[in-house]
């Protein structure tokens, strides 16, 4: 018992910790390929510091729903990441069914931060927002079909069991069908934390941005939680691709444990090299790669059952 | 007193409240104030008796006398009506206090929906076919004469016009699927003797179920046979549209299941029921997404919870005929909690967003925005509905589709090779559907409720009056308590679960699996709660400056993004070319346009040579009758003296 609490504990921990630091490893990789020394690696935890000291400054069109978008963006990250296992271990929060809550607890934090791009009435932040929603949308087959694939490898219905010690197993077995999710699943994450090629988080034009225009006019301590839930989503697709590319359930926990924060830095790093080798995709080419992405992963059921 | 009793006393004391508001439109505060009293107590009492009996279970019919019509005044009640019930009766009464406060005292408009709730109920509760076709025919009439309230409006008739097209063709197949389904009864038309009649071996009741799909699915809106349903549920007052795509949608569902209680499909039913309902799922949605007018936006995201709802039970029909009854169970559980959830869902939404329309003075997006200030209550309640519509949790509209997934997920666990995955395939086109979903309906609220006004009747609009904005308030209290209250739901279903297929201990094992999800669904909740009121004190005493323009310095209401650039990059992905709007002058429909519209052009012009029977002089209309009826006589005699 008291075991299982100190997992508990270190999967908090992890959880609450560790995401910014993601952030900062990609920054440095980037930099390193471009010829550059980069920023620290703790920039990001100093830049969070600094904006939660800082006042705020909200557009006179806003109501709650302006509030809202942070909080419940950072609450619904927060639900995720407490339902998927890190490092093999068993989730905080585990039940039948609850990958479905995971997908939507994560749509339900899109639904309120586009809302409060929306109540700004800027049309960069719609632009924004509609391209959010658009691609967000595109994403889900995805997660879906590589969590089907998962749910019949190892015969769980919980991701605590799909993404536990028999993905290690599904390996030997099915391991055309589990590349296929990590591809899959790597792509998603690019996606959905608004990466290159799918949109680029260092640029400078309202018009060419998703995630950070969305954003805007988020100030402050808000902005703050905003840059702070988007690097905990992060942090959780990473472990959602972690889990089934670098399987550790079965191994000694506490190493376990040590392997997982390596191997995190170790995904950060290859995002962080994709953004330094690759250019953003033009806007219209970004469905035709989401759209691969699905397909691909509707083949993993078909090599899965043969 | 019975539970039938107390529903009947519910049924009339309803259709008396509406009678007496007809025969008052003289007094028209006295008749409205009648027919809305009448349709709260008698939903009231009809509410707790249909609660009794889906407690109780048990099936309780009654005939009233032998001979009259055809001895057709047969009526029961049973778990299946009564899961129809309780939503009629309850969300009947919130939408008659609603009209009171959109209509004001007319009487004639109060009358109508009474008798509406009135025919609903009766066919709900028919146990006979003649009683049953009367009261569909009587619940389609009234519904035309109300949708078609505002004929002062050429767009309003041409609406109602399709409507009434489609419940001829509806009543056409209806009335060929009791024949079909009399004719192994030996020609006896009520249920009972049906259900008796199918119980045993003989021919397959192929004919019947696709009768039954092609009558019921028009009702139900299926994909395919749904055009007639946006134009008639954006044309009706929005009471009236909340009857009916909350409530009037689902007798076609429950047409369905009554027919497949007696003819026990086969695996293709379900398979096909799945087919349609992934297709309209997806069709439905892309539609509402990138429709301008609010109301067309709820009334094809009707078209899209009709297809989660055929996707649920088809998964369930196909579970049972294949003697897998847990999954079986599972689905129906799923399919049904849908349909309640739909039902609250979708009221809510059509009042919230009446209220919206009536106070800003129009119903197109594009005028809109700015309303979550001007109409803080109405606008936080068609938040709530808009995120329960989206299927997103903690709300109720979550739930019932998590089990859906939770059912499909056993099938890709354990199911065979082809099973497994088309049900992946079906959980990626749910998640896709829910994506665009989100997508919709955050379009919906942000460009509607937040934001700047984009008219001078936005920015004017005021807070809506009790009897609107209490009715609204209701239900979207109602989506908070749906989803913590899921198991009690689930286990009020049990009763009609039992019916469908499946038993009390694999009802009790969904039950129990969900809740969990209950558990997370209150956290999600309160710490959301807690997170935006925190959030919202720190955030108090915020200096309030212009949007961020790029250094813009004079931004107008006309600067921001509209809906229909919201809507057109999602749009243009799901929608083929052609299926995107066409010109203004033909119908807004996609399959309206590509198939129905020619079809009736064609059909008009082969038909022109019959013209000559339509005299417009009863007397001749009159003989046409006479003659038909000297005629079956005629052949019943002869039938009868071939073969005595």
């Amino acid at each position: 018992m008291t075991v299982r609490a100190a997992h508990v504990l270190v999967h908090l921990v992890f959880v609450l910790a560790m995401p910014p630091l993601l952030v900062g490893v990609i920054a440095r990789t980037k930099a390193l390929l471009a010829g550059r020394r980069g920023p620290p690696l703790l920039q990001p935890y100093h830049d969070l510091a600094k904006l939660l000291r800082k006042g705020m400054v909200r557009s006179r069109t806003t109501t709650w729903v302006f509030v809202a978008g942070p909080a419940v963006g950072l609450v619904t990250t927060l639900l995720a990441a407490l339902l998927v296992p890190l490092g093999g271990h068993r989730a905080p929060i585990s039940f039948e069914g609850d990958f479905v809550l995971f997908a939507y607890a994560l749509g339900l934090g899109r639904f309120f931060t586009i809302a409060a791009a929306l109540d700004t009435g800027s049309a960069f932040e719609g632009m924004g927002a509609a391209r959010e929603a658009t691609f967000s949308a595109l994403a889900e087959p995805s997660l879906f079909f590589g969590l089907l694939v998962l749910g019949r490898a190892s015969g769980s219905a919980s991701l605590s069991g799909m993404l536990g010690p028999a993905v290690g197993a599904a390996w030997g077995t099915a391991g055309a069908a589990l590349a296929s999710v990590v591809v899959s699943w790597f792509v998603v994450l690019l996606a959905e934390n608004s990466r290159i090629p799918f949109d680029d988080p260092a640029t400078h034009l309202e018009l060419t941005m998703i995630h950070e225009v969305l954003v805007l006019d988020h100030s402050g301590p808000l902005l703050g939680l905003v840059h702070y839930g988007a690097a905990m989503k992060l942090f959780v697709f990473g472990a959602l691709v972690l889990a089934v590319a670098a399987p550790l359930g079965g191994l000694d926990p506490w190493l376990a444990w040590a392997l997982f924060a390596a191997a995190s830095l170790g995904l950060a790093a290859a995002v962080g090299v994709v953004e330094g080798v690759m250019a953003r995709l033009r806007l219209p080419k970004v469905p035709s790669l989401l759209v691969a992405a699905c397909v691909l992963a509707a083949f993993g059921p078909l090599f899965l059952v043969r | 007193m019975s539970a039938l009793t107390l529903t009947l006393a519910a049924v009339g004391l309803v259709a008396l409240g509406g009678a007496l508001a007809l025969a008052l439109h003289r007094a028209p505060r006295l008749g409205t104030a009648i027919a809305v009293g009448a349709s709260v107590l008698g939903g009231a009492l009809g509410s707790v008796a249909s609660m009794r009996v889906l407690r109780d279970g048990g099936v309780d019919v009654l005939a009233v006398s032998g001979r009259t019509l055809g001895g057709g005044v047969v009526v029961g009640v049973d778990p299946l009506s009564a899961f129809f019930l309780l939503p009629l009766f309850s969300l009947g009464a919130l939408c008659a206090v609603y009209g009171h406060g959109y209509l004001g005292a007319r009487a004639a408009p109060a009358g109508g929906l009474s008798l509406l709730l009135a025919a609903m109920a009766l066919v709900l509760l028919a146990r006979h076919a003649l009683l049953f076709l009367v009261a569909w025919e009587a619940m389609t009439l009234l519904a035309y004469l109300l949708v078609t309230l505002d004929h002062g409006d050429g767009e309003v008739r041409r609406a109602g016009w399709g409507y009434l097209l489609a419940s001829r063709v509806a009543v056409t197949a209806l009335v060929a699927l009791f024949l079909v389904l009399g004719s192994r009864a030996g020609g006896a038309l009520d249920f009972a003797s049906l259900a008796l009649a199918w119980r045993g071996p003989g021919p397959s009741g192929g004919t019947a179920l696709a009768l039954a799909l092609l009558g019921f699915g028009v009702k139900a809106g299926v994909v395919g046979l749904h055009p007639w349903l946006p134009e008639a549920h954006a044309a009706a007052p929005s009471h009236v549209s909340a009857l009916l795509s909350g409530v009037l949608i689902t007798s076609g569902i429950y047409g369905l299941l009554r027919t497949a209680l007696w003819v026990s499909p086969g695996p293709w039913f379900g398979v096909l029921l799945m087919a349609l309902g992934v297709a309209g799922a997806l069709l439905g949605i892309a539609l509402a997404l990138s429709q301008r007018d609010l109301k067309r936006v709820l009334a094809y995201s009707s078209v899209e919870n009709v297809g989660v709802l055929l996707l649920a039970l088809g998964l369930g029909f196909w579970a049972r005929s294949r003697g897998d009854s847990p999954l079986a169970a599972m689905a129906f559980a799923g399919g049904l909690l849908h349909l309640w959830n739909h039902a609250v869902m979708k009221t809510l939404l059509f009042l919230g967003v009446g209220s919206v329309a009536r106070g800003a003075g129009t119903r197109d997006l594009e005028r809109l925005g700015g309303l979550l200030r001007r109409m803080p209550w109405t606008g936080a309640a068609v938040l709530v509905g808009a995120v329960a519509l989206s299927a997103l949790p903690p709300l109720n509209g979550f739930v019932g589709e998590w089990v859906l997934y939770c059912a499909l997920a056993q099938v890709g666990r354990h199911g065979a090779a082809k099973p497994a995955v088309a049900a992946a395939a079906g959980a990626a086109a749910l998640a896709l559907v829910g994506g665009l979903a989100a997508l919709c309906f955050v379009r919906l609220v942000g460009v509607a409720l937040l934001g700047s006004p984009r008219s001078a009747g936005a920015g004017s609009a005021r807070e809506a009056p009790a009897a609107m904005a209490a009715p609204t308030a209701l239900l979207a209290a109602l989506c908070v308590l749906g989803a913590a209250g899921a198991p009690a739901l689930l286990s009020a279903e049990a009763s009609v679960i039992l019916q469908l297929g499946g038993s009390t201990e694999e009802v009790s094992s969904v039950i129990q699996q969900t809740t969990p999800l209950v558990w997370a669904n209150v956290v999600l909740l309160v710490a959301g709660l807690l997170a935006v009121s925190l959030l919202g004190w720190c955030a108090r005493g915020a200096r309030e400056d212009e949007t961020w323009g790029c250094g813009y310095a004079a931004p107008t209401a006309r600067m921001q993004y509209t809906a229909s650039s919201f809507a057109g990059l999602a749009a243009a992905l799901v929608l083929p070319r052609w299926a995107r709007s066409g010109p203004p002058s033909e119908p807004a429909d996609p399959l309206a346009r590509a198939l129905y519209r020619p079809l009736l052009i064609a059909w008009e012009a082969r038909s022109a040579r019959l013209r000559f029977l339509q005299q417009g002089n009863v007397h001749v209309y009159i003989l046409y009758v006479f003659a038909a009826a000297v005629g079956a006589l005629t052949w019943a005699a002869v039938r009868d003296g071939a073969a005595p």
